[in-house]
């Protein structure tokens, strides 16, 4: 970092974004912390609570730079919950941590940052921007903690949302940051990280909160040959690969679902390595840069390893992986990102 | 606060150190101070000292104004659409409803009317109308409304919830006629923490906090006694320079309402849309709507460049929530959501009027030019 610049900084209340505003400062930036309140409803984690407002609030307090909460309740309503409801009323698995960072962070934020006279926004996320010094072209790249990567979700960030990125924790282990936290007595230093979607709770859970916004679709659970083994109560809840809660009678091999339909209110079960597949196809492929057709790593988990494979365009934004190794099938609507070693490439959706 | 209030509160505290409650020596004093405190409340509104139930603030004084009368009385709740959120959320909380208002915030008395005439049947606990609107300064037509309950529910009580009046206006004719009414310090030079509520018949309501039976059995809890002493201190200096000090804010806040429009386009002033034919409003407010601007990335330049504003009201989580206001008046999205409420006090000068002019104009030049970059 050279020159002292004007930065916002999202912080959510965690332990890693309250690091990111000391680690800012003391490099002599002028810093702003803000908070977003996204969710109206019911929150116990993530960053729309209350208290988790308050605690970032009192680190700004405890850092001596301003603290300021905006509100994109609006904005989360209709690019994250409205989605994120109507896909799952489509069978599919989304991510709405990601449509949040693609629509509200490093959109809407950064838009109001920019419009606000910032030069940068940065946020707590473990991973690093690294800027190609033939070039100039920025790239996200992995957090140098593996375990605690977050590369996954910052994949959709293109050049211009990249410019004015900063990404404070990435040179740190998850471990570092605790220590500076404590060092410097900030107040989450042994805050929980945070796991689950924010807006769903723990007494709720995403059946709850969906089915204040959907209607479920019952439906029966069969094999591949079609005979039927079981029922479910709502097959937008059952997700490709899931193992679990599926209340299958008898013994046997562990079945794991291999599609679902809710228009044909099905859900067909097999064994693992029926969800083995060849290729997976995607859409509304993105490049942090210029494209990359072509040998590469894919990673299709949050928290996952990338496996190698041939990405092919197919036009419009979609394209076809092409796995060196069968592959489990992947959950139409998850985040599939791109890597070369530890850079992000660019990212796609599961279709 | 004002030094005055400050003064008399520090010289207060200093005597009480007792609990008014108590009987012997420095409980009898704290109860003089109190009940000195309350005649001066008292003299202030016109009201007798018996009828000033001192409370935590406004909030709690409409709380038990609403919840206090609907728990004593059957029947449905009626308040106005721009009710302070200390109404607005007892009232849904029991199921009452809302009275419009017209484009310029001002109460309907046909709709009034009309509400009252639906609930007849199922009988009319309260019936709750600000004196004067937070957010627009907007005097409603509270004596109207008292007519017209007295003619259509006999026995229904009418609240007024006078906090955002009470620095502007004489409240003496209005708080001979309701039934109950709320006044608060803070928006007088007072402290915060303390207000009370006027109760002219005490058996319209059951209190809210059981205990110790202070404030005649209305409002338990061993009372704020230095708190008191800021509220009718502010009340009384703000009743004696009431009328000079009003003529003068209206004044600034007249200049700076025609310094903004005429610095930028597509601004409104939504409670008097063509400059003081319509809405009565009163005080030191001005509410601004900017076509196309954000509230919270304009407040954020104002508040950098030491210009002290607000749009709507602050979640519990302090993020700004759309104006319930606005929304009630039927001001359009594009307008609301660039809303700015400026308040001039009576020690604004016309320099920092000006000021205040010359930054809001630049924010919003700023913002718009942003927008369209």
């Amino acid at each position: 970092m050279t020159g002292a610049r004007r930065i916002m900084v999202a912080m959510s209340g965690g332990v890693d974004s309250s690091v990111a505003a000391a680690l800012l400062r003391d490099a002599g930036h002028d810093v702003v912390g803000v908070t977003l309140k996204l969710w109206g409803g019911e929150s116990d984690n993530g960053c729309c609570s209350i208290s988790d407002v308050n605690d970032a609030r009192r680190v700004a307090d405890h850092l001596g730079i301003e603290h300021h909460t905006f509100n994109f309740e609006d904005d989360f309503e209709a690019h994250v919950i409205a989605p994120y409801v109507a896909a799952h009323e489509a069978g599919r698995t989304p991510n709405p941590c990601i449509e949040c960072n693609r629509h509200i962070k490093f959109a809407r934020l950064a838009e109001r940052a920019d419009a606000l006279g910032f030069a940068s926004i940065a946020t707590g996320h473990h991973a690093r921007v690294v800027v190609d010094p033939r070039n100039g072209v920025r790239r996200i790249a992995r957090g140098v903690d593996v375990a605690k990567d977050q590369s996954y979700v910052l994949a959709m960030l293109d050049q211009r949302r990249l410019a004015g990125l900063e990404l404070p924790i990435g040179e740190l282990t998850k471990t570092r940051v605790r220590e500076i936290a404590a060092d410097i007595g900030l107040r989450t230093a042994q805050k929980p990280d945070s796991q689950d979607v924010c807006f769903i709770t723990s007494v709720e859970k995403r059946s709850g909160f969906l089915s204040n916004r959907m209607a479920f679709t019952p439906g029966t659970v069969v094999d591949s040959e079609g005979t039927e083994l079981g029922a479910v109560d709502s097959v937008e809840l059952v997700t490709i690969g899931q193992r679990r809660g599926l209340h299958l009678a008898g013994g046997g091999a562990p079945r794991y679902v291999l599609d679902t339909d809710v228009a044909a209110r099905t859900v067909t079960v097999g064994a693992r390595r029926d969800l083995l597949c060849s290729t997976t196809q995607v859409d509304g492929v993105v490049w942090s840069a210029e494209p990359s057709w072509g040998p590469l790593d894919v990673q299709t988990r949050a928290h996952g390893s990338a496996e190698s494979a041939r990405l092919d365009d197919d036009g419009d934004g979609c394209a076809t992986i092409t796995w060196d190794a069968p592959h489990l099938r992947v959950a139409p609507g998850q985040t599939v990102a791109f890597y070369l070693d530890d850079l992000v490439l660019g990212s796609g959706t599961a279709a | 606060m004002r030094r005055e209030v400050a003064d008399a509160m520090a010289e207060a505290a200093a005597q009480v150190n007792g609990n008014p409650s108590s009987i012997h020596r420095s409980g009898r004093r704290a109860r003089r101070i109190l009940d000195d405190a309350r005649d001066d409340v008292a003299d202030v509104l016109g009201v007798d000292a018996s009828m000033v139930v001192f409370t935590s603030g406004g909030t709690e004084a409409d709380d038990l104004a609403v919840n206090g009368v609907a728990s004593r009385r059957a029947g449905r709740v009626l308040c106005s659409a721009v009710e302070h959120h200390a109404v607005l959320e007892p009232t849904r909380h029991l199921g009452g409803e809302t009275i419009g208002v017209d484009s310029t915030g001002l109460l309907s008395l046909e709709d009034t009317e009309r509400r009252l005439a639906e609930a007849l049947d199922e009988g009319i606990a309260l019936v709750s109308v600000m004196t004067v609107n937070n957010e627009n300064g907007v005097r409603q037509p509270v004596e109207d409304v008292v007519s017209l309950v007295r003619a259509m529910s006999p026995g229904t009580p009418v609240h007024t919830d006078a906090v955002q009046a009470a620095g502007w206006i004489d409240l003496r004719g209005l708080a001979s006629v309701v039934d109950l009414m709320t006044i608060s310090g803070h928006k007088l030079g007072g402290p915060v923490g303390v207000g009370a509520l006027v109760v002219r018949d005490r058996g319209v309501l059951t209190p809210r906090l059981l205990g110790g039976g202070q404030e005649s059995e209305l409002r338990s809890g061993t009372q704020n006694v230095v708190g008191a002493v800021g509220l009718a201190r502010a009340l009384v200096l703000t009743a004696a320079e009431r009328d000079l000090v009003a003529a003068e804010v209206a004044t600034r806040r007249d200049r700076f309402v025609r310094g903004v429009t005429a610095g930028v386009p597509d601004v409104i002033e939504p409670a008097r849309p063509d400059r003081g034919s319509a809405a009565p409003v009163v005080g030191g407010i001005a509410q601004l709507c900017f076509r196309g601007i954000e509230s919270e990335a304009m407040l954020f330049l104002l508040d950098e460049a030491g210009v002290e504003a607000s749009a709507g009201s602050a979640c519990a989580a302090g993020a700004l929530e759309p104006s319930h206001v606005l929304a009630a008046m039927g001001v359009p999205d594009e307008f609301a959501r660039g809303a700015l409420r400026v308040s001039v006090g009576r020690e604004t000068t016309d320099a920092e009027v000006d000021f205040a002019v010359g930054v809001v104009v630049d924010v919003v030049q700023r913002l718009r030019g942003a927008r369209a970059a």
